[in-house]
This record gives C-alpha cells, structure tokens and sequence, in this order.
C-alpha cells in the first residue's frame, strides 16, 4: 500500500497523541507507549505502515544523535573527565565480557566463530535511546545507576569505531563488497592513517566548536530571526553526523563531542530549546519504528525460541552488569536499576545487522530472527524498569516502620516537606528539628538514605518532582516546602509540580547562583535563596571586624547588602531579556557584576543610620 | 577592693568623639570589667547565664552609654529585659544581685542647664532614669547617683581627654571606697 507522505505523518503523529497521554496514565512511560503505538500502527496489527518502517527508523534513528548532543551540551568537560574511570573501566569491561559470553552463547547454539563473534559484538550494544529516555523520565539520570549507565553506553558509541573495522574482516572471502556500506575516507587507507583521520575529525569538531561555532551564533542570534537559529543548531547537528559519518565515526558519539565542546557556551540554553522538541519527535518516531518492525508472524512461528533468546541474552547482560556494578561499589537497588535498563540490545543492532547481512556474515533467516530478538528486548525495558519501580524500588525505600511508635508518626502529617537533602537540605533539616518541627524528607540519592538511616534519620528514597510521591509525603497537608535539589534542573521540576498540583504549599526554594535566581524569579517563586549569599556576607563581616571594624556596624552592613543585593537583583532580573541574545553568559555575569558595583558605590551599602550621628547636632550646637 | 563591671552600650562607637576617649581611658583598669555589648552582641542574642554570672562576680554595676532619647541605647533594655530574670534577679526567690550597687555613667549633648526643672528639658537626667532607679531597687540594689558629662556637643578635644581622667579617677574612687555612697 503506498501512502502519501502526510498521511503516514497523520498515523505517526495521531498515534503519538493517543497512545502517550494512555501509557503515561497508565504509569508505563512515554518510550513505552511509543512502542506499543508503533506494534499497533505496524503491519503485525493495524497494517496502516509497512515496509517503510525500516527506512524511517534509519532518519528516526537521527533522533538519537540529537539527544546525544544534548547530553553532551550538560555536561562540562570537567566532568566528563571526572567520569573517566566509569567509562573506560565499567563501559570496557561490560562491551569484552558480554561480547565473549554472547559470542559462547552463539558458538553452543552451533553456528561458526565468524558469525558468533559478529553477533557477540552486536549483542553487547545497548539501547542509548530506551535507556536514557526512560531514566530520564523517571528522574534516575543522576543518580549513581544513571550516571554508570550513560558512563557504559558512551564507551560502546567509542565501541562501536573497531567493531565496523572489524566486520569485513570476518565475513572472509565471501565479501570484499564494501560498497554496498556507506563508503568513509578511511577505507583504502592504511590503519596508522585511519586513526590520524579520526583525531583529526574530532580534532575539528573541538576547534570549530570553540573558535567558528561561538562567533557564527553570535551573527546568527544577532539576526534576531527565531527560525534561523533553529536551522543554525539543526545544521550544526547534521554538520557534526555528516562529519562523523565520512570518517566512518558514530554520529551519535561525534554529535556527543560537540556537545561537550559548547557545554560552556553562552547558548547553551538557546540550543537545547531549539533541538529538544526535534529530538523528542525523531525518538518518538524510532521508537514507534522498533514498534512496529517486530515481526509478530515471525515471533508467532517460533515464539519459544524467540522468546528464550531474547530471555538469555538479556539476563546475560544484566548479570554481567550486575557483578561489575558490585565491582564498581553501586548500591544493591542502583545496581539492580543499572543491570536492568541496560539488559537490552541496542539500535545500532539494525545497523550492523544489514551491515552483516550484506556481508554475507549472517544469513537472511537469522537477520530476521535476531532483528525481532533486539526489537523485543527493547521493547522489554521499559516493562523492567517499570518493574523495578513497583517491586524493587519501593523495598529499599524508608518508609517501612519497625516500631509502632514511628507508625503513628506517619498518620500525623508533618507541616514541613524538605525536597533534598544534601548539603543545604540537611542543615535547614537539622535546624526545624531542634526547633521540634517536624519534616517529611525526600531525597534521591539512595546512597545518602541508606547513611542517614544507619544514622537513625528517616528519610524517604523518591523524587520530589513527582506528583505522587509528594502527595504519600503529605504535600496536601503541609505548609511549607523546603526545595533543595542538588540540581536546578530537579529543582525546577519540583518547583513546577509543586506549583501545579499544590499551589497552598508555601515554597522556600535554594538557588546556586544568579540564573537560576531569574528563573525561579520567572516562575513565580518569592522565597528565594542563593547557596552561598548568606555565608559570603559572613565572612565579609568578620573580615571587617578583623580589620577593627565594630562588630554591630559590621553585622548591619552586611544585612544591608544583601536587602540591596536581592533588590536589585530583581530589578535587573526585570529588564534582562532585553539583552539575552547578544551576550555570552561570561560576559553577562560580568556584566550583573559590573552593575551591582557601581550600584554599590552609590548607595556604598552602609546602614543608614542618622539617629547614631550627632554631627547635625554639634553643629547646631556651635551655631547658637 | 570593689569589683566593677561596666555594661557598656554605644551602637556607634566609630563616630563616637566621647565614649572612645572614655573607654579608652579605662581599659585594663585593674577590679574593673568593661563589657562591650553592641561588640560582643552584635546581633542582640544576649547570653543570659554568661551575663548572669558576670554580674555575680562583681559588686557595682555600671551602665555607660550616650543619653540616646532621654534613655540608654536599645540593647540596655534588651539586656536588662532578658538578664535580669524573675526568681534570679527578683521575686520572692530573686536574690542573687541582693545587697549590689547599680548606677549608670552618661554623656549628654545639652549643657546641664538644659536638664532642670526650668531648662529645655524640664527634667533633670536623674529623673529621666527612674526606670533605672525601680530596676535597681526591684532587684534590691542600691542605685548610685548618675555620673553625668554635659554638653558634649561642645565639648574639644582636650576637654574631653580631661573628662575621661576625671572619669578614671571616678572609678579608682568607686573601687577602692573611697567614695561616699548615700
């Protein structure tokens, strides 16, 4: 049946709007739901797409390499550098384990060693799409289980440069039809210049990003045309996979670079708000494409193999998971949450299964075969995860009582929820609780919970920002809600959930520094407080007294400074959209700082304080 | 030998042109304790036992400061409203100032003329600190006659380097009894 190109977008798009809004009422998650959209719109059921599926997970699979470079944008290349060890050490041991057993597996089975290598290397490959969308959706991304996570699935992007080096190889004499894969510069070339080629890719990625990418946003955002960022930052990403794809380098891993590379950029923001609602489409669309590329005739005929396939494999990969996040000390709940979301095949399968096929490695029979195996196993994940959050989850929460006396605690609801409690949470914790109020804590770092319930402090393993837990904690019956997220992203969310679904809730919200001040400023909260302000001014004051200032005058200066500082700084949060595009962060902050100062040498902060001053009454007294 | 501690209270002592000369004057005194209050208290959290058992170790007690609104400086009342506690300072078991002496050394800005009955004022700065007075007697002290500086508006400075001299020589007096207490 051959559609017009609207009409498929009609049943791609239709789909999405009915099948999200169901599965996320339902609990089940977004990337779920777009699965299950996709087996009903594919040609097993409702047949309203067919053949074409293959084609569109290829564009869709465009998706990934955008959600790559958002990652990549998030993330400073400090840290990246910080994650060193996770990536090398867990990501390399995961991709040779699971690759030597998945290649056992297949010898046992009886096929030849080409094909079992091939399909061992394959198979060690997860899902960067599934995984990261459904953790981020359950706010588990920087978590201990997410942040290994993301360590593994960057190390098998880097993976993935040998094995397409490796493939030709073993498909022997049979092959040396290379052209029927996309032909890369480094080909015909000798494998000291093939890795001089991939330097210098990433090479340019890293010197365009600084130096030709910075100034050109700048030109384009002074154009003050909306759309032409927009195809700017579409044009960057596509710039960055072509790149990637002439070297025979993962787009996704090239795109990821990128990111990094302009994490620190004044438009940072810009780009993220730009490509996420294309990322969000393309991902969505993928997954309705693995969806609807299982083929349920097939799976039908051979249900007990099949399924005993896509069993093993993932239970090899979740095992194999699970021991060396034990290796890597993650705690039992995370590690069983990092075995599981990362216990499927990932799309790169479909790659380098075609890849194989046209190869001849693998026959047609066992392409089709394993292709359903990865679909399924995909399509399992989000079932696991959700499982994880029902049934294991909630065992490693605090919320059982050993005692009958905690037991009535919890039925009177406490006035005071603390969302967080790292550093800044557990202070103001502390402080409500030798003042005897007490507060419901929430926090999601399942390390932390587990010390603080050795330390006898009770506090709930969950993520504030979502509407039902806060709801379990009392939300509908507290006062007031401390949010002190360790991220300001967590601490928008909460921020708007709280706004949304508990508007009597009194917020007292911790910022870190002055844009995040703005936008909590933007989204209506009126007690705002930034980490550091306070203990600053401290320290100023006793500077002071040290240099032999009084201490009284010291301390109301300080006071007086930060009135001035917080009004002015929502007088500045006020008028500072007008000059957003033009100014780099850096520059901007210089700017605030610039602006403050010569505010301060007008008002020079001193406490007004005439009625201490008796000059106006000596001279007076002199004139009589 | 008396022991004497003096609570002092100037919220400003970098503009002060009197008390600066004043306790400088006295510091290091020997039977005498000077306690800066805004210094030490900057943000009016007072500790009461600490304050409590200074004043048990000492036998005058002197309130000095600028004659801010016919009054002290606002953190002699918070002291005085927090320190001085019932069954501690008084009240039936409220004896542990019994038998002390209290009194307050002032700087004024108007001349003393300004300060009677007929003068500017219509009251005299003894008057002005009845509040002080009760205090006293409340807590079973003896209140001593104020020690007053006038006319510090036009005071120089060689004037009021003699004042604090004079001052000292007060407090050298008080301590060693040398001064006829009525």
């Amino acid at each position: 049946m051959e559609h017009s190109y609207f009409f498929i977008a009609m049943i791609y798009l239709a789909a999405a709007v009915i099948f999200i809004p169901i599965a996320r009422k339902l609990g089940l998650g977004s990337v779920l739901g777009y699965l299950l959209a996709g087996v009903v719109i594919g040609p097993s059921l409702m047949g309203f797409i067919g053949q074409e599926g293959q084609d569109i997970m290829h564009f869709a699979e465009f998706g990934v390499v955008m959600m790559l470079f958002l990652i990549g944008i998030e993330l400073e290349p400090a840290l990246l550098w910080n994650m060193r060890a996770p990536i090398l050490g867990l990501g390399g041991l995961q991709v040779l384990i699971t690759t030597a057993l998945a290649t056992g597996l297949a010898l046992l089975l009886g096929q030849p060693l080409n094909v079992s290598l091939a399909l061992g290397m394959i198979l060690s490959l997860s899902s960067t799409a599934i995984v990261l969308q459904s953790l981020k959706e359950k706010g588990q991304l920087s978590s201990s289980a997410g942040q290994s996570a993301f360590s593994v699935l960057l190390f098998q992007d880097i993976a993935v440069i040998p094995m397409l080096a490796i493939f030709p190889l073993l498909a022997g004499t049979a092959s040396g039809d290379t052209a029927s894969h996309e032909h890369t510069l480094r080909d015909d070339l000798p494998a000291w210049a093939q890795t001089l080629v991939v330097l210098g890719a990433v090479t340019v990625i890293i010197v365009a990003g600084r130096y030709l990418v910075r100034p050109l946003l700048r030109v384009v955002a002074r154009a003050r045309v909306r759309e032409l960022f927009t195809a700017f930052a579409l044009l960057l990403v596509v710039s960055i996979s072509v790149l990637m794809s002439l070297v025979g380098l993962s787009p996704a891993l090239g795109a990821f670079l990128g990111g990094v590379v302009l994490a620190n950029s004044e438009y940072r923001h810009e780009l993220e708000s730009d490509i996420e609602p294309f990322k969000g489409l393309l991902l969505g669309l993928f997954f309705m494409a693995v969806g609807a590329s299982i083929d349920f005739k097939l799976v039908l005929s051979m249900p007990w193999v099949i399924l005993g396939l896509v069993i093993s494999i993932m239970v090899i990969k979740a095992v194999t998971l699970i021991i060396l996040g034990k290796t890597f000390r993650i705690s039992i709940e995370q590690n069983l949450l990092f075995g599981m979301a990362l216990s499927q095949v990932g799309e790169f399968a479909f790659v380098l299964l075609s890849f194989t096929q046209q190869n001849n490695i693998l026959s047609t029979d066992t392409v089709s075969i394993m292709t359903a195996v990865v679909a399924l196993s995909m399509a399992f994940t989000p079932l696991l995860l959700l499982l994880h959050e029902r049934l294991i989850q909630p065992r490693f929460n605090r919320k059982e009582t050993t005692d009958t006396r905690e037991a009535d605690e919890i039925h009177e609801k406490h006035p005071v929820i603390i969302a967080g409690f790292g550093r800044f949470g557990n202070i103001v914790g502390r402080f409500l609780r030798v003042n005897g109020v007490q507060a419901t804590i929430l926090d999601l770092d399942s390390d932390r919970v587990d010390a603080l319930h050795n330390l006898g402090v009770k506090v709930y393993y969950g993520d504030a920002s979502r509407q039902d837990l806060l709801a379990a904690a009392g939300a509908a019956e507290a006062k007031v809600i401390i949010i002190a997220m360790d991220t300001v992203e967590q601490t928008l969310e909460v921020v708007k959930i709280v706004r949304k679904h508990f508007p009597h809730l009194q917020m007292l919200v911790k910022a870190e520094n002055i844009p995040d001040t703005y936008e909590l400023m933007d989204l209506g909260v009126l007690h705002i407080y930034r980490e550091t302000l306070d203990t600053s001014l401290r320290m100023g004051a006793d500077a002071l007294q040290m240099l032999g200032i009084r201490a009284y005058h010291a301390q109301r200066s300080a006071n007086t400074f930060r009135k001035q500082d917080d009004k002015a700084l929502k007088g500045l949060s006020a008028i500072r959209n007008d000059k957003k595009l033009y100014i780099n962060t850096v520059k901007e902050r210089i700017e605030e700082l610039e602006k403050l100062m010569s505010s301060d040498r007008v008002t020079r902060w001193n406490p007004t304080a005439q009625g201490w001053d008796e000059q106006s009454m000596i001279d007076e007294a002199n004139q009589d | 030998m008396a022991k004497i501690l003096i609570l002092f209270a100037h919220p400003a002592l970098e503009k002060s042109r009197v008390h600066a000369q004043l306790i400088a004057a006295i510091r290091g005194m020997q039977g005498i304790t000077l306690h800066d209050l805004y210094e030490v208290y900057p943000d009016f959290n007072i500790d009461v036992r600490q304050e409590q058992s200074l004043l048990l170790q000492h036998d005058i007690i002197l309130f000095q400061h600028p004659f801010y609104w016919y009054s002290a400086p606002a953190i002699i009342k918070q002291w005085m409203d927090l320190v001085l506690e019932h069954g501690w300072a008084y009240g039936h078991t409220g004896t542990a100032l019994r038998g002390k002496f209290a009194g307050n050394i002032v700087t004024a800005g108007a001349q003393e003329a300004a300060y009677q009955k007929d003068g500017w004022h219509h009251h005299t700065i003894r008057d002005f600190l009845l509040p002080f007075q009760q205090t006293a007697a409340l807590c079973n002290m003896q209140y001593l006659d104020p020690y007053v500086i006038y006319g510090t508006h036009r005071l120089t400075h060689d004037s009021i380097v003699e004042q604090a001299i004079s001052y000292k020589h007060m407090l050298e007096q008080l301590r060693d009894g040398q001064l006829k207490i009525q």
